[in-house]
Parts: C-alpha cells; sequence; structure tokens
C-alpha cells in the first residue's frame, strides 16, 4: 500500500517498522561501518522512514520537531501524548 | 544532546487496567534489572570507553533504552488509570499509593527505590562490558 493511502493507524505503524529497522541496522553499523550491503539496508528504511515521518507531519502533526510546520497553531504539546494513546 | 520522537518505539493501548499487574510491570521501570538501569549504564559507560566504535553502539543502545524506559512507564500507567483507591487497595496497591498515588516513581516491585548501585560505569573497558553482558543477561 503507497503511505498517501494509508490511514493515520496504518502510518503510524508502518514508521513503527521502518524506525525500528532503522535503529537496529544503526547499532550493528556502529562496529561493522564497511559492510555496504547493511549501508544499502540503512539507506532503504532511512529514505522510508524520512518521506513517511514528512506525510505524518503534514496529516496528523509532528512526531519530531524536524518535521514541525506550525502555521496558526503549535500542535506538538497540545496532541495527545504517545502514553495517553496519542500516536500509538 | 538529544531529541523527543512523539510516538512509542512499539504501541501500547491497554483496554483493561490491572494494578495488580502494573506493581509488577514496575519493576521493569525502576528495578534492578530495569530499563532506568539498562539506560544509565550504557551512557553513562561510553565517556571512557576507548573504542570509537563501542562509545557510538553505547551512545546508540543506551538511546534505545530511553524509548523502552517510556514503553514501561507508559504500561503503568495505563494499567492503574482510571482505577479508584478502593479497587487499587483491594489490588494491593495501598503501600504504592500513599507515596506517588498513580504517578510513575522508578522503584522495584518490592518497593525499593531506584539506586545508581543497579549498575556500574568502573572507567574499564573489559570491565563494563562484562557488567553489559551481566546485566543483558538478567534482562531476557
Amino acid at each position: 500500500m503507497m503511505i498517501s493511502q494509508m490511514n493515520q493507524a496504518q502510518l503510524l505503524h508502518w514508521i513503527d517498522m521502518v524506525s525500528f529497522a532503522v535503529v537496529e541496522i544503526t547499532e550493528y553499523l556502529d562496529t561493522h561501518p564497511c559492510d555496504e550491503e547493511a549501508m544499502k539496508y540503512f539507506n532503504h528504511y532511512a529514505d522510508l522512514r524520512r518521506t513517511a515521518m514528512r506525510a505524518y507531519a503534514e496529516k496528523y502533526g509532528p512526531l519530531t520537531i524536524d518535521t514541525a510546520n506550525p502555521d496558526n497553531y503549535w500542535q506538538w504539546a497540545s496532541s495527545p501524548w504517545p502514553w495517553e494513546g496519542g500516536n500509538c | 544532546m538529544w531529541n523527543y520522537e512523539k510516538r512509542l518505539q512499539y504501541p501500547i493501548n491497554i483496554t483493561r487496567p490491572n494494578a495488580k499487574i502494573a506493581q509488577i510491570i514496575m519493576s521493569q521501570y525502576g528495578g534492578p534489572d530495569g530499563e532506568m538501569g539498562a539506560s544509565m549504564r550504557y551512557l553513562s559507560q561510553r565517556y571512557s570507553m576507548p573504542n570509537r566504535k563501542v562509545a557510538g553502539v553505547l551512545t546508540d543502545i543506551g538511546t534505545e533504552e530511553l524509548a523502552h524506559l517510556e514503553m514501561v512507564a507508559t504500561i503503568v500507567r495505563q494499567l492503574t488509570k482510571g482505577l479508584s483507591a478502593e479497587e487499587l487497595e483491594a489490588a494491593g496497591f495501598a503501600p504504592y499509593y500513599v507515596d506517588h498515588t498513580a504517578g510513575i516513581w522508578p522503584q522495584a516491585a518490592g518497593g525499593i527505590p531506584f539506586n545508581a548501585c543497579e549498575f556500574q560505569s568502573k572507567g574499564d573497558a573489559i570491565t563494563d562490558l562484562f557488567e553489559d553482558m551481566a546485566a543483558d543477561g538478567a534482562i531476557i
């Protein structure tokens, strides 16, 4: 499914998945800095993550300050926090 | 420095509160093998790690442990949210409730407060790495 067709829950689930891949391959690459296959994997999932994070911020509010783009209302601290079931 | 990401590493949506289980799970927050100890262990040890790559792993894993810490706190929060004082007392939660109500505070299941003595940072790479293996072995 294209991320443009995903609803909020699906897009967040996608972000959780690709982000997990990025975190784990990052930790592997820390001690394997010459593994080109691993770098390909990193670049692939890091790109998917960047695209998804931007799409999420645009539709549902930012998950990071770097993707915040406020216009007339500061959403960051007003929408539910993760422990309240926001972005979950 | 750090940046916050406004999502959990893995989603948590608890539909049935249960203070009895909360009291047990809380140990993974501030208990002897909890995420608070894990994150502080790696993030403290990295400064004296002579191998730059290993210092990188300690930084990134320590950071990931902070995300785990947030998930555990969320579980405890959702397990106790909305329960009355009577319900909490019936579940054996009174000793915690009297000091913290339903707030999140780092302690072991048995009520022992979080203590930095749960982890080591000795300034010696081999000693610290052995401690890391022992600690993560305990968590698994």
